[in-house]
């Protein structure tokens, strides 16, 4: 299932976020988006994820969804959205419930995410007894275990620290060298999008407006930390976005 | 750097306090001192009899009321009361707090009226719950009802508002249905909010069983106290007070019990 938008501009009030954005995402890729903060990358993902409306514009799925899909668009989100009162099988559960599975069929789907993220061991846990690298795993678990058709990323590793985060990349690129999924991956941090993204779009400051859309044909499983090709594209990147950024952190902020 | 001894200083210590740890015994030990010193002044006669009774005169009269089989007598009929009571204006206060934290429209037509039944005072209300549900229980009941719901509605209401919106975003993102969004996400994070509501709410049906009791009860620890209270027998009248300290007390623990069990997951 491709995912395309056509044409997205959203205002919030006087303050116009994003302007005439199209965008194919085609499937078993992952595309990056990057952009200066307060650009509506986040605002983008709930438009894709249909957490919310764009003024103009639409986005459409191309296809249907493979089967067994229990939920064709799925988030990841930078706080990890785990429910602290339920263990690490119960949030997995949580997503499954819904759809009328028999039980030992969840029972088997929960084992099968939780072996994937290598979090077998902790399925009793309770949240507050997990490291931010576990708890954005689960959160990637319970993600999987919908089977879905896009995964919407925001910011996925940005609460947690370089070491995890380097950890993290490598789990996320070792899952998708397995069984390809369809993302889209929204970052401010360059050296991610570079290891992950199959194309990078990187967005002007507000209004949000496509700049250019950068794409990398390495496979992801050959791209290593501190690869002379990747840095030279991540500093082409830095190189669109640097007056970007410089001009976005002077802005004043009406609230 | 091992140079310059005398201008060598220890930094001071300025980080302790502001993190309460438990101190078992501390409570307890309030109490004996209390008790003690009162026991203690009105022997040697510093504290005059007619101010205070003494603390083993208490123990005796309370001995006399267990003895004669009066205690249960009187209690029975107050902890029946409260339980109604107390059952109907928390059942009734919570289910309409999360009303008013779900919906828009319910929280803009009752949140004004919650506002305006808050501060009556609802002793005074006490002829008109005669009137319409007469004197006997169901006056009573309607008392603690009363008086229990509107604190129950406002924690409950405050509670449910709390829930962190970024796990109703999830659950939405997931597809779950409205109920499952509000069975659970919207009530389990309301839970911490509504239990230190209701310890309120518990009191307050605490004072308030004297108050229904001042009307038509023959027995109850509040009809209990307002008898003594008429013949100034402060024996009885702290035997009955002293009741009503120990069931705020035991209603205490048993929250902070249903609060280590249910909230095990709070950080
Ligand atoms: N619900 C909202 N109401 C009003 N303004 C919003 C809302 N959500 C986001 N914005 C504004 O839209 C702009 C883009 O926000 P966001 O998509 O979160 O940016 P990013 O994720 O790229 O940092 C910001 O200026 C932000 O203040
Ligand atoms: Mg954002």
């Amino acid at each position: 299932m491709d995912i395309r938008l056509s044409g997205i501009s959203h205002s919030y009030g006087e303050v116009e976020v994003m302007r005439d954005i199209t965008l194919d995402v085609p499937s078993g890729r992952i595309v990056c988006i990057v952009g200066p903060s307060g650009c509506g990358k986040s605002t983008l993902l709930r438009f894709i994820g249909g957490l919310e409306r764009p003024d103009r514009g639409e986005v459409l799925q191309l296809g249907a969804p493979p089967t067994g899909c229990l939920n064709p668009l799925t988030y990841v989100f930078q706080d990890f959205a785990l429910l602290p009162w339920r263990s690490v099988a119960g949030n997995i559960a949580l997503v499954l419930e819904d759809h009328g599975l028999p039980r030992a069929q969840m029972d088997e789907i929960i084992q099968d995410v939780l072996a994937r993220t290598k979090l077998s061991d902790f399925a009793q846990a309770l949240p507050k007894q997990l490291s931010g690298g576990m708890k954005q795993r689960v959160a990637i678990a319970r993600a999987m275990a919908v089977n879905p058709a896009v995964m919407l990323m925001d910011e996925p590793l940005s609460a947690l620290d370089s070491q995890t985060r380097e950890l993290l990349m490598d789990d996320l690129i070792g899952l998708w060298t397995r069984t390809p999924f369809t993302a889209v991956y929204v970052t401010h941090n360059l050296a991610e999008a570079v290891r992950l993204g199959h194309s990078i779009v990187v967005l002007s400051r507000r209004p949000g407006q496509i700049r250019e859309v950068v794409h990398l044909d390495m496979p992801l499983a050959e791209r290593g930390l501190g690869d002379p090709d990747l840095d030279r594209k991540q500093q082409y990147l830095w190189a669109l976005m640097r007056d970007e950024a410089r001009a976005a952190d002077a802005e004043l902020i009406h609230v | 750097m091992s140079e310059a001894p005398d201008t060598a200083r220890r930094v001071a210590f300025r980080g302790g306090g502001f993190a309460p740890t438990p101190r078992r015994f501390v409570g307890a030990a309030v109490f004996i001192l209390l008790i003690v010193l009162a026991e203690i002044g009105t022997r040697t006669g510093v504290i005059s009899p007619l101010t205070l009774p003494k603390p083993s005169d208490v123990l005796a009269t309370f001995g006399d009321l267990y003895r004669s089989g009066l205690l249960w007598k009187h209690l029975g009929p107050s902890l029946s009361r409260l339980a109604v009571g107390a059952t109907l204006g928390v059942s009734l206060g919570i289910s309409v707090g999360i009303l008013i934290g779900l919906f828009s429209y319910i929280r803009a037509g009752l949140v004004p009226l919650v506002a305006a039944l808050f501060p009556i005072p609802k002793i005074a209300l006490l002829p008109l719950f005669v009137i319409w549900f007469g004197i006997d229980e169901g006056s009573k009941y309607a008392l603690i009802a009363f008086g229990t719901f509107t604190p129950t509605v406002v924690a409950t209401y405050g509670a449910v508002d709390n829930v962190d919106r970024t796990l109703i975003r999830m659950g939405q993102s997931f597809g779950l249905s409205w109920v499952s969004i509000v069975r659970k996400i919207v009530l389990p994070g309301a839970m911490p909010g509504i239990l230190s509501g209701l310890r309120i709410s518990l009191a307050i049906a605490i004072i308030l069983l004297v108050a229904a009791e001042m009307l038509g009860a023959e027995y109850g620890i509040g009809a209990y106290i307002l008898e003594a209270g008429a013949l100034y027998d402060l024996e009885r009248l702290f035997a009955g007070v002293v009741i009503l300290s120990v069931l705020g007390v035991l209603v205490s623990m048993a929250i902070g019990l249903i609060e280590r069990r249910l909230l095990v997951w709070r950080v």
